[in-house]
């Protein structure tokens, strides 16, 4: 059966079915006790909304379908000033539109989850799936000195989990959080565990409840004078590098003992693990590092990974964005290969076999890692 | 609010409890000090200062949390309909207004007040209109009328190149989700008496729970108008309320 075929109230923790990404990803939010969904309409995101749309009003929480992404981000933004937990998903160009949103709430420090199922860009671009919004999910996306957790899930079964993860570190933090799909992630049905969590809820002395017996609060991002302005963005900063601290996550697979290294998250890694089975055929011995984090990135755990081998090769559906991060990370002393398809293709595992075997070839030039050559 | 009462003397006219004792960053003149208050006084009147979050807007009245006592959350230019949209469906208890100006609701943020008035949203929503844009320095907005000069609109707003001004309150009055929409003016005291009482009962049909309330109040802006306060007074009463005429637009109460 699938998910849709069965009643919600028999969906429970731990029970395996076939689920669609989206769906899942839905109810897994519902079930993390997500208190109001806001959302526009776009492929290949659709399902989430139409699965909030039949499930939120069952559960008594308010549902809109705004009349646009900015529409739909803002109601976000205004219900979470309440203190409420609130989703938002949408995919590439609705994720553009919320760029404005995103950024006031970052600088507001309002929590709320926004939910991207790639498509290939740019402009409309395409609805198969793609990777090539890594640059707009870490490096900024609105305008302002600003990050957010950014959750890349490889599975639905860790969509479903991050879900819950999300809500839990937009609340510690105070910040907005990305989960990174793809349409891949959003449209493939799968068998799934079922993964259902409620985080604790927090006191919030900070949100908006009406200012019965208490001072009136503001929930706002601007701050006119510049002194003021920068005192701010020092708390912002101060709480980014805390988040990049203590919540960096990645999962590593056969790196023990790996010549060569794939690093790859979402649709990428699976696509990365029947090559590196395959690999095996020629005697070739590759670990998968996956970043479960984009940002914070786990540089230093990678830089520590890539000393072990010979190679790294970053496969991407996009022309190349998390392969800066790695670079960076790895900073030269390793040889960094990538390989990536773009607008909806993705890399199939012989692709991603050929490039092992060109990184082989480049490899075997350098000298074995020895302990000197750890970082 | 201490005051000294000569014997025999008695209070007629004090300070609201919900406006903040302190000078505005207004202009001299500027009307928004006038609508602050008219707010105040209703919220206060109404017993609404606990219960109220309020949604400020992007231009001169963003700082509108600093001189009005209630919980508030500043919207991104244009959203504040939407924000409160959100507000609503999760705090049902709570009393929500939005403040925009004209540059905020008529231009940037059209979908987000025409969507929330097609809704039927339960809001309550102040719109200042004093047909340009004060806090940049003065360009035309949507509401700007024909022949206004503006530091963008230089040699005069002419309908064949800017286009016509946008009346959003009649707009908006044809929808059925909107309940009450009335316009206000600043321009003296009969009319500012007036204006108190549509806000009033735009409050009132919220707490009625029976949809989309809003009221326009025409304003001025001295400064961005290139006139003195009392030039600003009587363009406002003598020019801007022959187009943009004050009343009851529509009332739904008392329909059926």
């Amino acid at each position: 059966m699938t998910i849709a075929t069965i009643p919600p109230h028999e969906l429970h923790h731990g029970h395996r079915v076939l689920m669609k990404g989206n769906e899942a990803m839905a109810e897994a939010a519902i079930r993390a006790g997500c208190d109001a969904y806001f959302g526009y309409p776009i492929t290949p995101q659709a399902e989430l909304l139409e699965w909030m749309a039949r499930r939120m009003p069952e559960e008594g929480r308010p549902f809109v379908q705004a009349e646009s992404e900015l529409g739909a981000i803002n109601m976000a933004l205004g219900a979470a000033a309440t203190g409420a937990r609130v989703l938002v998903s949408s995919s590439s160009p609705g994720i553009s539109l919320m760029a404005e949103a995103m950024s006031y709430m970052a600088g507001a420090e309002i929590p709320m989850v926004l939910v991207n199922v790639m498509r290939g860009g740019p402009g409309l671009g395409g609805i198969g799936p793609s990777q090539a919004d890594y640059f707009q999910a870490t490096k900024g996306h609105g305008h302002g000195d600003y990050r957010v957790p950014v959750l890349a899930p490889s599975s639905i079964g860790e969509a479903m989990a991050l879900m819950a993860d999300a809500f839990e570190l937009a609340e510690k933090y105070r910040t907005p959080v990305f989960i990174l799909a793809d349409g891949t992630l959003g449209q493939a049905m799968e068998p799934v565990e079922l993964t259902f969590r409620e985080p604790a809820r927090l006191a919030n002395d900070w949100a908006l409840s009406g200012a019965d017996g208490r001072p009136p609060r503001v929930v706002k991002s601007m701050h006119l004078e510049p002194e003021n302005l920068e005192v701010h963005n020092q708390h912002l900063q101060a709480k980014f590098a805390e988040i990049a601290a203590r919540e960096v996550r990645w999962a590593g697979e056969n790196l023990d003992g790996a010549e060569l290294v794939i690093v790859a998250y979402g649709t990428a890694a699976r696509v990365a693990r029947t090559a590196i089975s395959r690999a095996r055929d020629d005697a070739l011995k590759v670990g998968l590092f996956r970043p479960i984090t984009l940002w914070p990135f786990p540089s230093a755990a990678l830089a520590e990974v890539a000393a072990q081998a010979r190679g790294v090769l970053v496969v991407e559906l996009s022309a190349g964005q998390m392969v800066e991060d790695v670079r960076l990370a790895i900073e030269g002393r390793r040889p960094v290969a990538f390989e990536g398809r773009t607008g909806g293709m993705v890399p199939t595992p012989g692709e991603v076999l050929d490039a092992l075997r060109r990184l082989r070839g480049v490899a075997a030039g350098n000298a074995a890692p020895t302990k000197e050559a750890r970082p | 609010m201490t005051t000294d009462t000569p014997a025999g003397a008695r209070v007629i006219f004090e300070r609201p409890d919900l406006l903040a004792d302190r000078s505005t960053h207004y202009c001299p003149g500027c009307g928004h000090g006038v609508v602050h208050r008219l707010i105040a006084e209703v919220l206060g009147e109404l017993g609404l200062g606990g219960r109220t979050i309020a949604v400020a807007p992007v231009g001169c009245a963003v700082f509108a949390y600093d001189y009005i006592g209630v919980d508030f959350v500043e919207a991104p230019h244009g959203r504040a309909p939407a924000v409160a949209t959100g507000i609503r469906r999760v705090r049902p208890d709570a009393f929500v207004l939005t403040y925009q100006g004209d540059g905020d609701l008529a231009a940037i943020g059209t979908a987000e007040i025409i969507h929330a008035a097609g809704r039927g949203e339960l809001l309550t929503a102040v719109f200042v209109n004093n047909g340009i844009y004060g806090m940049t320095g003065g360009q035309m907005a949507p509401t700007t009328l024909l022949g206004q000069r503006s530091t963008s609109s230089p040699g005069g707003r002419e309908a064949a190149f800017h286009g016509y001004p946008i009346p959003m309150t009649e707009m908006l009055a044809i929808m059925p989700g909107v309940v009450y929409a009335a316009r206000g003016s600043v321009a003296d005291a009969q009319t500012i008496g007036r204006t108190k009482q549509y806000l009033r009962r735009a409050c009132e049909i919220q707490l009625e729970g029976r949809g989309f309330a809003i009221v326009e109040v025409i304003s001025n802006c001295p400064v961005g108008w290139n006139m003195t306060p009392t030039e600003s007074i009587e363009r406002l009463r003598d020019v801007v309320a022959k187009e943009y005429r004050p009343g009851v637009i529509v009332d739904r109460t008392k329909e059926a």
